[in-house]
């Protein structure tokens, strides 16, 4: 299995190839963007002595590259910061100081994580489930009602925005018919139980869209895999039909699934934000969102590159978990 | 009671007749063949034997009883009791026909589990015990290997093991030796063959190659259009065919025994290689798919390229026409070396399919070399577009049709045509039979004579089939890993051939007489044993 | 329903062989549903066409404030049933600002599909171009642009949009704006299909006989590429319509998309629940809007996958190379070097939304 060990090694590699481009582009793309850079950070309404004194504190007089450097190295080893009279440490990985707070952005990311991991967790547990599911008793059933009736289901799933199912299931589950209390965030370590009342919401409205999409994924998957010539050799040997969809035409679509998976962890993270600000969920989508409302460049950037390293890990991990369920592809 | 018995079968798809009131019966212990070219309806004849066509939407009419159970009327479930285990089905591609994500030896256990109410561990056991039977090496050890981990002749076998798993009494065979080389394609008939001897198991064999059956079959019963043309012993079809659709099959196989009537006298050499070598991959994965071949070829004459997959004939092939560049060496053109195309030299390719574009009318296809060149009278283009569309015995008005409009053989044809619109002096035919019925093979091979004469071109024909190859060439080349082993005059070749490989290509290849099969299946076997 | 194909046509592409339209379309028409969400979609896009026809009809606009028509006492609730139904306004009108919530609307339909065609329409031809660059260029150019691919489908859709949106400057005009970061955020996934298309089109005999032929590549990619790249690219695009669709309604929902005056209906959605109980329909009506509209546009996408050769789209799926592998001489045909490629043929087209 050497020659899988060296694929995860070569993908481990890309990924943080990728990451480190990824960092280059978005330092690039929101510190060398035309304007007035230290105007933007600081606000309309900033006077021109602040707006001198925010173009100092970006170094603006360094050329870009040695910008960039000095972020690289305050992610890496740390950086230290004289705010006026005193001098704030920094330690690594450093994301930078916000212009509102003048908190370190890696400070305010750390505190916001815990409720977004639990919200994308939580939520891909219940989509994997149920979007699986609902895809492999649809192509098992293929042909009947339950399949028709299925695909309809998936479909409205699949159109209807993430926001305005968050909105309708807020109206109806806690308003009208009041089943559960309004969405709060209780850390896990508080009260477990709390913790998964209040989350049960947010993660059924992130977890619904994502399951229909699955759904579809796995049942055209499962189909296109039926149709193989495989199939119809353990059909000429009398296999049973639930041997046939659940044994072999679930492995041949597992694989896509997975890489699927990875795709649209981004996507998630995307829906989280959503789902975050409709339910007033502290987390970092929440915070992410107040940032661009007010140009707070250096949480933005520090929380942009967040996500990206966890979509790339996502994506990273996938792509082994892939290889490891069609070992043709490391063959190939 | 016969083991199959199919009154009056019909099975239509749609608005198409694949079966039309077919009846046959095969008794116990027997060897069946149906014969027949692409569309006759052979293999959707085994399809219904194990009642494959239900819930697939196919109208099926007439009765089939295999082993005891009427297939029409059975339910499901006796259905599914007599697949595998009364009747087994062995098919055409045997990757394709292999879960790519099991174990072999744990397909054929779960196919074992189906049948017989036996542990896990017991049907492991058996499916190891078939696959030594067939001729696994290492089974143990094998069987725990993944499809792509096979060879296509080990694949073959290992789904021969699980046909066997169950103790048919009743093996169907859908072209099992179609997609293998030649010599794999003899080991496997001679397997099928011994089982057939020692199981004394009944068995269908479904082929559109007349060789095949010939040396594997008691029986056989030719196919047209759904129906049956003529039936009975094999050697009394094969040796006196009654019917005249049996003669023209026979007619057009082409015969690796039979001597070519030899061309004019070749000119003047028009396209040579030197020393070509062609390397593929880099670092640790890199191979040389063709290594030192150096050839000529000259004008007027045919130069028969042979090989089995991965010989590197294909790669040599576009070497020649300039589509691949050489790792090293050089192909001369009337004496200069040559680097990228040259009109010159054209190709004809192997798949009709592919090497049409499907969304551009054939005429138009076919004036690309014209145009090309810088001809833009559209008058003048379009005549000679006509012109070698009725040359290659197409109309002329086929002009603004397109390729899906037209058969296989009709579309090799194209090809033809648009290599011959650039004037070529060299054509390169790349397998450009071997995607057609025997049929249509022989009229493209003979269209390809006819215009070598008129214009003088030189011919190189890249081919695996031995048969087709001596029946066009002058001279042969036979390769193998990416070197030509043995190169000459044909007859010389094939009549006294000098390279242990050649021997055993030649050996491997089927005779159409069942005497001779048997003869060369016996020679095969001592061959083996030394 | 043309509107939506014309749109997303390959830059530069020749229309498919007349055989090829012919097909198509009996195949789509065939389809029950796919020609149900087609009238819906060419209703929706005339409504949008005819947007300033429609509020002239009522008579009213979607930015005048109707301030007589909403009660400040109780926090701006429309006056009247239904949330201000009347003769004068269809649809009543919006809370606290009393805007004629019909003309909202339909203003909102042109916004919607407007940035979402221009966004497919940069999409499609930013990944067709880099995807043909990358499989025709040599080695490098290949390796260097695939990353770039990598990269692009790698970072969450929403997030850069988002942080994109900040740092623009107000002035610049909003749906055009958010037209073009979806555009040049979500352009991957098509890049890898162009790219991975071209190189399976690329090893087709037809190219090699018309290199044969004495053509050079620019015209080989034009005459012999461009056309079988567009099956795939217009099935891909097909379903990136109602993604961006969804996209452009939650950037507008969280704020930062398209802002007032300029109507949107996901930006109509971000305080709805507040007065659902009084207002329903400014909850109701423009969720609504956006569960038809891509609804109608993804079962027509279905559709338009389904017409155009399912199996041609199911090849570009991960290229274990099943079928091919059987095929004689597949391990001299060359293309060795390349790591085989491997494109998702998505269910749906999502890079972002929800």
């Amino acid at each position: 299995m050497s020659g899988f060990t060296a694929f995860a090694l070569r993908r481990a590699v890309s990924a943080v190839l990728t990451l480190l481009a990824l960092s280059v582009i978005i330092y690039v793309v929101f510190y060398a963007t035309p304007g007035n850079v230290a105007q933007i950070t600081c606000g309309p309404r900033c006077s021109p002595e602040q707006v001198h004194q925010v173009a100092q504190q970006l170094r603006l007089d360094d050329p870009l590259y040695l910008r960039y450097w000095h972020f690289l190295q305050g992610i890496v080893a740390g950086h230290d910061y004289s705010t006026g009279t005193s001098v704030e440490h920094c330690p690594a990985p450093c994301l930078g100081l916000s212009y509102q707070s003048d908190q370190q952005v890696t400070r305010i990311i750390l505190d916001k994580l815990p409720v977004s991991l639990s919200l994308v967790v939580g939520a891909m547990v219940l989509w994997l489930l149920l979007g699986v599911g609902t895809g492999v008793l649809s192509a098992w059933r293929r042909g009947r009602f339950t399949e028709r009736a299925l695909t309809g289901i998936t479909l409205a799933g699949v159109a209807t925005p993430v926001f305005v199912i968050g909105l309708v299931l807020m109206i109806v589950v806690c308003g009208q018919l009041e089943l559960l209390p309004f969405p709060e965030y209780v850390p896990f370590a508080d009260d477990p139980e709390q913790w998964m009342w209040g989350l049960l919401l947010p993660w059924v409205t992130l977890a619904l869209g994502e399951a229909a999409y699955f759904a579809r994924l796995t049942r055209a998957s499962m189909l296109e895999t039926l149709a193989e010539d495989h199939i119809r050799t353990f059909r000429a040997y009398g296999v049973g039909e639930r041997s046939i969809v659940g044994r072999h035409a679930l492995r041949g679509a597992l694989a896509p699934i997975i890489a699927l998976n990875a795709n649209d962890f981004g996507s998630a993270v995307g829906g989280a934000v959503l789902v975050e600000s409709l339910f007033g969920l502290p987390g970092i989508g929440q915070e992410l969102v107040h940032a661009v409302t007010v140009i707070d460049l250096p949480v933005v950037v520090g929380m942009v590159l967040v996500i990206g390293f966890f979509v790339v890990l996502a994506n990273a991990v996938a792509d082994v978990l892939y290889a490891v369920a069609d070992r043709r592809v490391v063959l190939a | 009671m016969s083991l199959v018995h199919v009154t009056d079968l019909t099975v239509g798809f749609g608005d198409l007749r694949a079966v039309d009131g077919l009846s046959f019966r095969l008794e116990q212990g027997a060897a069946l063949a149906l014969v027949g070219e692409s569309g006759s309806g052979k293999s959707t004849v085994a399809s219904a034997l194990l009642g494959l066509h239900r819930g697939t939407g196919a109208r099926v009419g007439g009765s089939v009883e295999v082993a005891g159970v009427d297939v029409q009327r059975a339910s499901d479930d006796e259905l599914r009791r007599l697949r595998g285990a009364k009747a087994a089905m062995v098919f055409q591609d045997p990757l394709s026909s292999l879960d790519p994500y099991y174990a072999i030896g744990d397909q054929i256990a779960e196919v074992y589990r189906v049948h017989t109410r036996v542990s896990r561990r017991a049907a492991r056991a058996r499916a190891v015990e078939v696959l030594d039977r067939v001729g696994i090496p290492d089974a143990v050890r094998r069987s725990r290997s993944r499809p792509h981990e096979f060879s296509g002749g080990m694949r073959q076998r290992a789904l021969i093991a699980m046909a066997l798993a169950c103790e048919p009494r009743l093996l169907i065979a859908d072209e099992p030796t179609t997609a293998l080389d030649v010599t794999v394609q003899a080991q496997i008939l001679d397997l099928l063959h011994t089982l057939r001897q020692e199981t004394g198991m009944g068995l269908l064999l479904v082929t559109h190659d007349v060789g095949v059956a010939a040396g594997s079959v008691d029986d056989v019963l030719v196919m047209r259009h759904g129906r049956a043309v003529e039936r009975g012993p094999v050697a009394a079809v094969l040796g006196a065919p009654g019917q005249a659709y049996t003669r023209e099959l026979l007619a057009a196989v082409p015969r690796v025994d039979a001597p070519r009537t030899p061309s004019p006298a070749p000119g003047e050499v028009v396209l040579e290689a030197k020393g070509l070598r062609r390397e593929f991959g880099r670092g640790k994965r890199a191979f040389a798919a063709v290594d030192d071949v150096s050839l000529t070829v000259r004008r007027g004459e045919t130069l028969g390229v042979v090989g089995e997959s991965g010989s590197g004939k294909t790669t040599l092939g576009r070497m020649l026409v300039g589509l691949l560049e050489p790792t090293a060496g050089e192909v001369r053109h009337d004496g200069h070396a040559r680097v990228g195309v040259d009109p010159a030299v054209q190709m004809v390719f192997q798949d009709p399919v592919s090497s049409l574009n499907p969304r551009r009318s054939v005429g138009e296809s076919i004036a690309d070399p014209l145009r090309a060149r810088g001809e833009r009278d559209e008058k003048r283009i379009r005549g000679r577009v006509r012109e070698l569309l009725e040359r290659v015995g197409l109309e002329g008005a086929h002009y603004d049709r397109y390729p899906h409009e037209f058969s296989g053989g009709q579309r090799q044809r194209v090809g033809i045509a648009r290599a011959l619109a650039a004037d070529p002096r060299v054509i390169v035919c790349d397998e450009p039979v071997s995607a057609l019925d025997v049929t249509t093979q022989a009229q493209v091979v003979a269209l390809l004579g006819e215009l070598q004469r008129e214009l003088g071109l030189a011919l190189v024909f890249v081919a695996h089939d031995l048969a087709v190859v001596r029946q066009v060439s002058d001279r042969v080349a036979v390769m193998r890993h990416g070197r030509i082993v043995e190169q000459g005059p044909a007859d010389e070749v094939y009549d006294s051939p000098r390279d242990p490989y050649t021997r055993q290509l030649l050996a491997a290849v089927p005779a159409l007489d069942p005497r001779i099969a048997a003869r060369r299946r016996a020679e095969r076997r001592e061959v083996a044993v030394t | 329903m043309s509107e939506a194909l014309v749109a997303t046509e390959v830059p530069g592409a020749a229309v498919p062989g007349a055989s090829g339209a012919r097909q198509f379309w009996r195949r789509l028409r065939a389809q029950r549903a796919a020609m149900v969400a087609a009238v819906v979609v060419a209703l929706l896009v005339l409504v949008a066409l005819a947007a300033p026809l429609l509020t002239a009809l009522e008579g009213q606009d979607p930015t005048t404030y109707h301030p007589s028509l909403i009660d400040s006492a109780r926090g701006g609730v429309p006056i009247g049933s239904f949330g201000g139904v009347s003769g004068d306004h269809w649809l009543g009108v919006e809370p606290q600002t009393g805007r004629d919530l019909f003309a909202r609307l339909v203003y909102g339909a042109r916004v919607s599909l407007g940035v979402a065609l221009a966004a497919t329409a940069v999409q499609v031809f930013l990944g067709v171009v880099v995807g043909v660059a990358a499989a025709l260029g040599n080695r490098w150019v290949d390796q260097l642009l695939s990353r770039v691919t990598d990269i692009i489908v790698a970072m969450p859709l929403m997030i850069m949009a988002l942080a994109l949106l900040a740092i623009v400057p107000g002035s610049f005009p909003r749906p055009v704006l958010v037209a073009l970061i979806i555009g040049f955020v979500a352009w991957g996934t098509i890049g890898k299909i162009a790219r991975a298309q071209t190189l399976t089109l690329k090893e087709l005999d037809y190219v090699a006989a018309a290199r044969l032929s004495g053509w050079g590549t620019l015209r080989i990619a034009r005459r012999e590429l461009l056309p079988g790249l567009a099956a795939p690219v217009i099935t891909y695009a097909a379903l990136m319509v109602p993604a961006n669709i969804g996209i452009e309604a939650s950037l507008s929902f969280l704020g930062v998309g398209v802002r007032p005056p300029t109507p949107s209906w996901g930006q109509m959605l971000t305080s709805a629940d507040v007065w659902y109980q009084a207002a329903p329909q400014y909850l109701l009506l423009p969720a609504a809007a956006l569960f038809v509209t891509v609804l109608a546009l993804t079962v027509l996408g279905d559709g338009v996958r389904t017409a155009l050769d399912p199996r041609a789209a199911s090849r570009l799926r991960i290229g274990t190379g099943r079928r091919q592998e059987s095929k004689a001489d597949l391990s001299e045909a060359g293309n060795l070097d390349g790591d085989e490629p491997k494109v998702h043929e998505p269910e749906t087209a999502r890079e972002g939304t929800a």
